[in-house]
Order: C-alpha cells, then structure tokens, then sequence
C-alpha cells in the first residue's frame, strides 16, 4: 500500500518552503502534493519517491509528521471513471477523510488518492478492485 | 438631588463612631478568628489569644496580612471558623493554580453581606421601582448572586438573566422595562455594537442606569459608556474573597467610591516595603472583613492598586472614598470580567502531554470584548498524521483551560519549536488590549 507523508505545519508565511527546502537537500522528488486547510494550521500531505527517508529526515529536524496508509488508486483520465470509483466507495458506506488526485499521462492515466477513515478495518481495497481499478504501490507510483 | 440613605445613621455617622464601630466589630472577628485552623496558630505567635488583646484598632498592625496563597495553601477548611452546619453559602474565586479559594457564609452573614449590597444600589439613587437586569454569572462567582440577593433586599424585581446570550438579553431588557443593568463595562459596549443588528435604538429600552465592576475601567469608558446608552454608569468594587460586588460603592456624585467601613477595614500599603500609607497614597488596598464569622479573613491582600481619600462628598456620607483601582500589584489578569492567573494556565498546559513546555498567552480586544489566545506547541512525537487528532487536541486543550479559569481561550497549535525562546525572564504574557 502507498504511504503519504503528513506534515502539521502552522498557518505562516514560509512554512511550506521550510518543509521543502528541507526535502531537496537530501534529494527527495515530490510527485504529489496537497494541502489539507484548518484555519490557523494544515496539513501538508506528500507523495514522495522515498517516503521513509523524507520522514526520517523531518523528524530529525523536529517536524511533527507521519507517514499515513492510502489507497493510491490508478484512475483512466476519461470521463466518469472517477464517479465510478466513488459510487462504488459510497455503497459500501466507506467514509473519505481526504483526497487530492493528479494526471500522470494526460488522456491516460490519473491517479487518486483516497484517505479512508479506519482503512484497516474496511474492505476498501477489495471494494476498489472489484470495481476495476488497480491500486498502486509505492513503486508502482514511482515507475509509472 | 434628594439623597436617600439605606441606613442613614451609618452611613452618615461621624468617623469618631465608625471607628469605634470598627474596634467593637473587629474584637468580635478576632474571637472567630481564633476558632480557625490558620488563625488559631497566627494569631497567638503575634501576641494576640483573646478579643482582649486587641485594644485599639492600632492593634490592627501587628496581625500579619493574609495572601491568597495563604488561602490556597488552606483550602478548603483552614479558615472556616464554625461547623459547615452552620454555612448556608460557599462561594470560590480563581487562585492562582488549579485550587480555587473559597468563602463560606452563615445565614447572619449573607444578611449582612446583602444588607450592604442592598446599601449600595440605594446609594445610586436606585429603588424598588426599578428593574435590575443581573447580567453578572451566577453560580460560584460572588457577582451574580450577592447583587441578586442585594437588589431583592431593596425590593427591586430582579431578572437574573447572567452572562451572554446578547440577543435574549436586550429582548428582556424590550420585554420587561430593565432600568437598571449590573454588567461589565466590555459587555455593555458589546451590548451597544450589537443594538443596531438587532434594529434596536437606544430609546426603544428604558435603561436608566447601569453598575459597572468586575472590571478596571477609565473615566473615559464611563463617559462613553453614558453617552452611547444616555444612561447614568456606577462604578463599583469587590471581591469575592471580600463577599462580592458591594465592598465600595458609588453614590449619586459618581465621583469615587464609598468604602463601608463599618463592614470592612481599609488600609494601604506601600506593595514592595509593607508599609503603612497615608490617605492619598498610592498604594495596594488591604481589607479586613468585618462582618463574615463564618471565614473571618484579616488584612487581606487585594492586589488592587487604589488609593482612599477623605475629601468630602456632597452626599454627606462619612465613610472615606476609594479611587479607581489603578492596577494590580500581581501579573493577574481580568478578561471580560473574569480573573484569571497565567500560572493557572500554565499548570493545565504542563499537564497536557501531546504539548511542548513552551507556551504564550495573548490578551486583545475583539470589538469591545476581551479574546484569550493561548499558543502553545504540538509535542512532535505524538502526531500521527490526522486533521481530527489536531481538532480534538485543540479543544482537549480549551476544555481543560475552561474547567480551570472558567472562560474559554483560542487555542493557536503551532509547529515545535516555533514559539519565541526566551534565555532571560520568558515573555509569556501579551496583552495587546489599549491601556486604560
């Protein structure tokens, strides 16, 4: 299963830039990003080619982080596929705590990712692929 | 202007009578005193076991002052002079960490302490024909019901409305002719912003006057406060260590505060050398309460800053007057009304363990109401990734501030180590509010 890493940062100029400038020090290549919005704080959440190595590393620095579970879902760039996806989730009462999707081939492939609310204890996977979509690992995100 | 008197003879009683009342009331404490834990072991060690011992009010001077650290270090019975049979009230203020003080009152007592709370709303010219609209809490804190008891005293009818709820406020004031409000003065001005949302005029409610306290405030919020409600504004002064809002009062002249001195002694200090000041000095007000049996408290520290005067007031009332309070001789600080200690804040943020030790509090004006803000830092271990953990770390944190200081703060989360370092004394406390 794919790892995101999350990030808590303050609602200040430059807090983001903190995060990354540390990440390309030690070579990190972001594939994804998104930016869960609080108010006063949020959440930076990372798709990332090393995703230990980044968390390691903030961690050191005294970051409060964590690598998360996602589902990193293969998505064909045409329309309606993602409201099947979603369809099939909500029938089986899965609840979607976040979401942030990217094109990785424009008019090929796009990817989802889909944080579930208790994502152990659910079938969200087997749901997910018997609709017929493919979920991706961290290598499979990284070699696409 | 007709000057009525609530207890002419008293008020209006040469001071030569006043400080003989002061000596015969004050002997009559010490016996209690005696009957308490904390006074049974104090007041011998200066020389004093009996009433007899006190032979003038001279004798004042050698009982050492009490604290509220004395108070807290005694909680919750070591100056409870009689059987809790005999207490028909408790009523507890904010201490300085997570032990509140508390005061116990017999049935005797609370007569007393309401007879001079009814004394002070007569003395602004308010009777029983008035309304009070008691828009002080209720519950532990001594403003809300000791005014209630006070004004049921005079007759007037009383609608205890508390705090808050602004919309439902100014509809009782519509609904039932309030003439008279008991409120903090940053309330009052809320009050007024939120009139013209409400497509309410001034002259639409028939307000007349309104008690002031709970709060320092300037001649200028006074003033501001008359012009915008064209009403008459009392200043008033108390606390709950002292049994609440009547300890000075006010009249007609509005011009400083009547201190019963029949009810309480009234000496300032120099804060820093301990020493006795003259009337006009500036100086921390120190009372001892006359007429609480039930918890005798002597030479209390206030904290308040003030100074007293004998100047004489067109009212012909005798007893000496109480400046403004001018500041406070401690790092306390009063938000919307309610005291509140940074250290008691600090002993809950210690204890919350997702936080780092480092932590600021801000103090600033919201439109006429007081804002807290506490910031403190997320414990970065303890993060596992999720908006909701956050969330619910932030009003963890609000609930544990709320059950300790009894109003609710902002909580600002910021990233570890984000928050100011300070390698001399920490600069934990901003109040961005103007000066007075």
């Amino acid at each position: 299963m794919a790892k995101q890493l999350h990030i808590f940062v303050e609602n200040s100029p430059g807090r983001l830039k903190a995060i990354t400038e540390n990440l390309s020090k030690i070579d990190i290549d972001i594939r994804a990003f998104a930016i869960q919005d609080r108010g006063d704080f949020g959440l930076m959440k990372l798709i990332v080619n090393d995703p230990e190595k980044a968390h390691l590393s903030l961690a050191d620095l005294g970051c409060a982080c964590a690598l998360k579970d996602v589902l990193a879902i293969s998505v064909p760039d045409s329309p309606g596929n993602l409201h099947r996806l979603l369809t099939a989730l909500a029938a089986n009462k899965i609840n979607i705590i976040d979401a942030h999707g990217f094109v990785l081939q424009p008019n090929k492939l796009g990817v989802c990712i889909l944080e579930i609310e208790n994502l152990a204890q659910t079938n969200a996977e087997k749901i997910v692929k018997d609709a017929g979509f493919e979920i991706l690992d961290d290598a499979q995100l990284y070699s696409l | 202007m007709e000057i009525r008197y609530w207890n002419k003879d008293i008020e209006t009683a040469d001071i030569k009578s006043i400080r003989s009342l002061q000596l015969q009331r004050l002997k009559a404490i010490i016996a209690s005193a005696l009957q308490t834990p904390f006074y049974k072991k104090k007041l011998p060690s200066v020389g004093i076991n009996s009433p007899d011992d006190i032979k003038s009010l001279d004798d004042l001077r050698r009982i050492p002052l009490t604290s509220k650290d004395d108070l807290r270090q005694n909680y919750p019975k070591g100056f409870l002079a009689v059987d809790t049979s005999e207490v028909v009230r408790i009523h507890t203020s904010s201490g300085t960490t997570g032990v509140p003080t508390v005061i116990y009152l017999s049935a005797k007592d609370l007569d007393a302490a309401t007879d001079i709370m009814a004394r002070s709303i007569y003395a602004t010219g308010t009777t029983k024909n008035d309304i009070l609209q008691n828009m002080m809490s209720y519950g532990l804190f001594t403003g809300g019901l000791c005014m209630h008891y006070g004004a049921e005293r005079v007759g007037m009818m009383v609608i205890p409305a508390a705090g808050g709820n602004t919309k439902r406020q100014v509809q009782l004031m519509k609904d039932f002719r309030t003439t008279v409000l008991h409120i903090t003065p940053s309330y009052l001005l809320h009050v007024r912003s939120k009139l013209d949302e409400y497509g309410v005029n001034v002259g639409d409610l028939a307000l007349k006057k309104a008690f002031v306290g709970a709060e320092p405030h300037s001649e200028n919020t006074r003033k501001k406060i008359e012009g915008l409600f064209n009403i008459d504004a009392y200043n008033s002064y108390g606390l709950s260590e002292m049994n609440g809002p009547g300890v000075a009062f006010e009249c007609v002249h509005k011009n400083d505060l009547h201190i019963w001195e029949d009810a309480y002694i009234a000496e300032i200090i120099n804060p820093k050398t301990g020493e006795i000041l003259p009337d006009g000095s500036e100086g921390e007000l120190i009372l001892t309460n006359l007429i609480r049996h039930a918890m005798p408290l002597l030479r209390y520290h206030t904290r308040d800053l003030a100074f007293l005067h004998t100047d004489p007031c067109p009212c012909k009332r005798t007893h000496r007057r109480l400046s403004r309070i001018l500041g406070r001789t401690d790092d306390m600080l009063i938000i919307n009304g309610v005291n509140v200690f940074p250290s008691q804040i600090e002993e809950v943020v210690m204890r919350i363990p997702e936080v780092g030790t480092n932590y600021q509090i801000y103090v600033e004006k919201e439109g006429a109401l007081d804002r807290l803000v506490v910031k403190v830092e997320l414990y970065s271990k303890i993060f596992l990734g999720e908006a909701k953990q956050i969330d619910n770390l932030k009003t963890k944190i609000a609930d544990e501030l709320r059950a300790s200081i009894t109003i609710t703060p902002v909580i600002e989360l910021h990233e570890p180590g984000m928050l100011p370092v300070f390698e001399g004394k920490a600069v934990r406390v901003v109040d961005n509010r103007p000066k007075l």
